[in-house]
């Protein structure tokens, strides 16, 4: 970008000046108007409002928001090009670092990360980085070619990527752009991991997601879907019989928890993957239009149990469903519930209750097997736990019940376990979750590479991407040198 | 898209299919199940494989009409597809030599305890089948487990078809005789596994049954197949589908089955009022009418 072509208005302004713009508020739907409906409750920002919300940029020479990016996106450069008006040129600069910007701008924990670190926070807001990373990725989805994408020359080496999740889809939208054959290999009937089984139409429209597929699809990485490796075909099998050079792994942490607590087999009482798979992967909420069903919620008084992005998903769906009541029950305080900012204030907007310092102890009967209310126990927050965060404790003599209908345990979830189970040699950690090295993502197997929250447990969709280009970046070297391992 | 290559009907409402699915067909072990969806807006339902073919690519399943999805793929044919199929899935049967084994089969459980029981013969079991049906038209596989059994017993409920009564009438007799039994496998209706486990409990005869409940994923990441055996939960889809059925707690089976029963009967219901528009919803899908997932894209 030479100086000359930029815009002059918005982007010669001093320091001063840009700090007195206000940050733009993203449209979005009114509270109660989208709490009974699943449409994306942001609305975008239209191209005035993203290069008025790019102006603000300070272009600071040390960037902390691009330090503080798993995948290191070059924010000042994109923000930069908005500015200037070059919405296409600033979507190939996301892309250099970051092949799934339309959703990473929707569900990322930007206070975490990027907006976590921008300068102007400090003073007033940070910079909407994330709103204007979602502006980009979705002006380019409605005016790009897919048919004039590069294509790079191939290498002949082949590799299988186990999973379409976040870390999966990283992996093999980097590795496809350096001539590599990549195949996806999916469990489910549709890829995209918990971005289409868990997070809900509200947050993340499915569209996106097919586009985002549709993209990696173009550009020549083959998906097969109904094939759980483990069972359908084996990672040896992969690599020995179908010549597959290496593999990535990015199978996530599925597994359900459970409370262990007695009641957990009445009807009603759903595990969130469970609640979220029905309604999201399968449409239930589309019953009978979609033939997979769901409970009626209407008039019904739903909680979840969970503080989490997962937990907070579940609820806002139930009230979407009907639900006359809906709970979030969470032992520890609002302080340290793990779910992204934004998605608490929305869901309080919506009508949500939030119960904190309450920890269920057992689900009711009516008598007939289905669920009728949960008992809780009123919590205390003592000394920090290995998590550093607050120990919480039960207060002595405080049970009460909660009339319920249905409720949706989000406590957490486990490694899925097929391929370590089959797959002998490959080294895993007590709780079953595979050992890979935090720089190159290798394994104990030679040509086995493993990311996202198979390795570090249930974390989130930006952490599981930076893992699947690291990745792919070493898969990369390996094919190229065959070094040792 | 998995293809069709035959269909044919065992019984009214009992249908068999073989189907192309190459990956499948090469891993199936007895007591294995597939999961399967037919078009977009399909549900996800779980099926036991009756047999499947290595050299020919293909796997073999019966599926009796009773809901709506069972009804909408009763009506598929050979060159017909089927969107999704995934397996093969659970844990295979154990197979060894126990010496003396009865298999039992109730209804289209018949289909499922088939397999089973043709590798516990492979394994030199001697293996008694026990065969029930409501009426003569619904006795399935009659001849091929006639093949795979030392004895084969024939049961109807109306008795128009070998002996009147139950198949656990003739487990009883089996057991009054004396005979030695060493394994029983039941596969049918729930009251039917349960009764047959209430009268092995008492005799200490070790006994299987094969779980169905309500499933979704396949691969033990909903939870929502969860059953209770000896007080603590399992996932019937990867930790089953078989169990010992003295320590299964019936009972929350029964119950969580009935959880979408409202919902299944509406589903039945507009089947009914309008068979004909719905099964033209599934073959709009068909291949060539439209592009679409499943498989390798
Ligand atoms: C409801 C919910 C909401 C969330 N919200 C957010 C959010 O707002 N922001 C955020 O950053 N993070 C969020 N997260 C977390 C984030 O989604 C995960 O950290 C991320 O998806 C992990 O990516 P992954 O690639 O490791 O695996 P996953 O996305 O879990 O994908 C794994 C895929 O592998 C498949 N698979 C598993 N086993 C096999 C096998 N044997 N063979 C073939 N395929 C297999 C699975 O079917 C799945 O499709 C949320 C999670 C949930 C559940
Ligand atoms: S069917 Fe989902 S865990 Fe078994």
């Amino acid at each position: 970008m030479t100086e000359s072509s930029k815009p002059p208005l918005l982007n010669v302004l001093p320091l001063k000046e840009r700090m007195k713009i206000p940050r733009q508020h993203m449209l979005e739907q009114p509270a109660l108007e989208r709490a009974t409906n699943f449409t994306e409750v942001n609305l975008g920002y239209s191209e005035e409002l993203a290069r008025q919300e790019a102006a603000r940029c300070l272009e600071c020479a040390n960037p902390k928001c691009t330090n503080d990016c798993p995948v290191g996106v070059k924010v000042k450069d994109f923000v930069r090009l908005i500015v200037a008006g070059d919405f296409m040129g600033a979507a190939a600069k996301i892309r250099e670092d970051n092949v799934l910007p339309a959703i990473t701008g929707r569900v990322c924990p930007q206070e975490d990360h990027c907006e976590g670190g921008c300068l102007m926070g400090k003073k007033v807001q940070p910079l909407g980085i994330g709103y204007l990373e979602r502006f980009v990725a979705d002006y380019e989805q409605r005016h790009l070619d897919t048919s004039k994408l590069p294509k790079a020359p191939p290498t002949g080496k082949k590799v299988a990527i186990v999973g379409s999740g976040p870390s999966g889809l990283t992996a093999a939208g980097d590795l496809i752009q350096r001539g590599h054959e990549v195949h996806v290999f999916e469990a489910l009937h549709t890829p995209g991991g918990v971005l289409v089984y868990g997070i809900p139409e509200f947050r993340l429209p499915k569209q996106i997601i097919r586009e985002q597929i549709d993209y990696m699809r173009a550009m020549g990485v083959v998906f097969e879907t109904d094939v759980v490796v483990g069972k359908t075909v084996t990672l040896d099998e992969l690599m020995h019989e179908e010549g597959y050079d290496a593999v990535f792994i990015g199978t996530g942490a599925g597994l359900p928890q459970f409370m262990n607590i007695p009641g957990e087999h009445l009807n009603g009482v759903y595990s969130a993957n469970e609640f979220l798979t029905r309604i999201n992967l399968m449409h239930a909420y589309e019953f009978p239009k979609y033939d997979e069903p769901m409970l009626d919620l209407h008039g019904k008084q739903v909680a979840v149990i969970g503080g989490g992005n997962t937990a907070l998903d579940a609820i806002r769906s139930a009230l979407r469903l009907g639900a006359s009541k809906a709970y979030v029950i969470y032992r520890r305080s609002e302080a340290e519930m793990p779910a992204r900012k934004e998605e608490v204030e929305h869901a309080k907007q919506e009508g949500i209750e939030f119960r904190v310092l309450t920890n269920p102890i057992e689900f009711l009967s009516d008598g007939k097997g289905w669920l009728n209310a949960v008992r809780c126990m009123k919590m205390d927050l003592g000394e920090p736990d290995a998590s550093g965060r607050r120990r919480p404790v039960a207060v002595e003599g405080s049970e009460f019940n909660l009339p319920l209908s249905v409720a949706v345990i989000a406590i957490g979830t486990g490694a899925n376990p097929l391929i370590q189970s089959t797959t002998p040699g490959l080294n895993t950690n007590k709780k079953n979750y595979i050992e890979a090295d935090p720089v190159t993502q290798r394994t104990s197997r030679r040509g086995v590479f493993a990311g996202g929250d198979i390795v570090t447990g249930s974390a989130t969709v930006i952490l599981a991407m930076g893992a699947g280009r690291r990745a792919a970046q070493a898969i990369h070297e390996y094919l190229s040198t065959w070094c040792e391992w | 898209m998995f293809k069709i290559l035959h269909a044919e009907f065992l019984a009214p409402g009992i249908k068999r299919f073989v189907i192309e699915a190459p990956r499948i067909a090469q891993k199936q072990k007895p007591g294995q199940f597939v999961i399967l969806r037919l078009y977009e807006h399909g549900e996800r339902i779980p099926i036991t494989i009756e047999h499947s073919d290595p050299k020919a690519g293909t796997i073999r399943i019966v599926v009796q009409s009773i809901g709506k999805t069972t009804n909408l793929l009763n009506s598929l044919n050979a060159g017909d597809s089927i969107l999704n199929v995934v397996g093969p899935l659970g844990k295979p049967s154990e197979i060894e030599n126990f010496g003396t084994v009865v298999v039992m089969g109730g209804g289209v459980g018949t289909a499922m305890a088939y397999p089973t029981a043709a590798a516990l013969k492979n394994a030199g079991n001697r293996v008694i089948s026990i065969v029930g049906a409501r009426n003569k038209e619904l006795v399935i596989l009659e001849r091929e487990l006639r093949e795979t059994s030392d004895a084969l017993m024939i049961t109807t409920d109306d008795g128009s078809y070998a002996d009147k009564g139950f198949v656990t009438d003739k487990l009883r007799q089996l057991i009054e005789n004396g005979t030695r039994i060493d394994l029983v496998l039941a596969i049918g209706p729930i009251p039917m596994m349960r009764a047959v486990a209430e009268m092995t409990r008492k005799e200490k005869i070790r006994t299987i049954v094969s779980l169905n409940p309500i499933m979704i994923d396949g691969t033990g990441m909903c939870g929502g197949c969860r059953v209770l055996v000896d007080g603590k939960s399992e996932f019937a889809c990867v930790d089953g589908p078989e169990f010992d059925a003295h320590r299964v707690d019936f009972s929350v089976l029964v119950q969580r089955n009935s959880m979408y029963r409202t919902a299944e009967q509406k589903s039945m219901e507009e089947f009914q009022h309008d068979p004909k528009s719905q099964i033209e919803a599934v073959h709009a899908e068909q291949p060539g009418a439209c592009a679409l997932e499943g498989g390798r894209q």
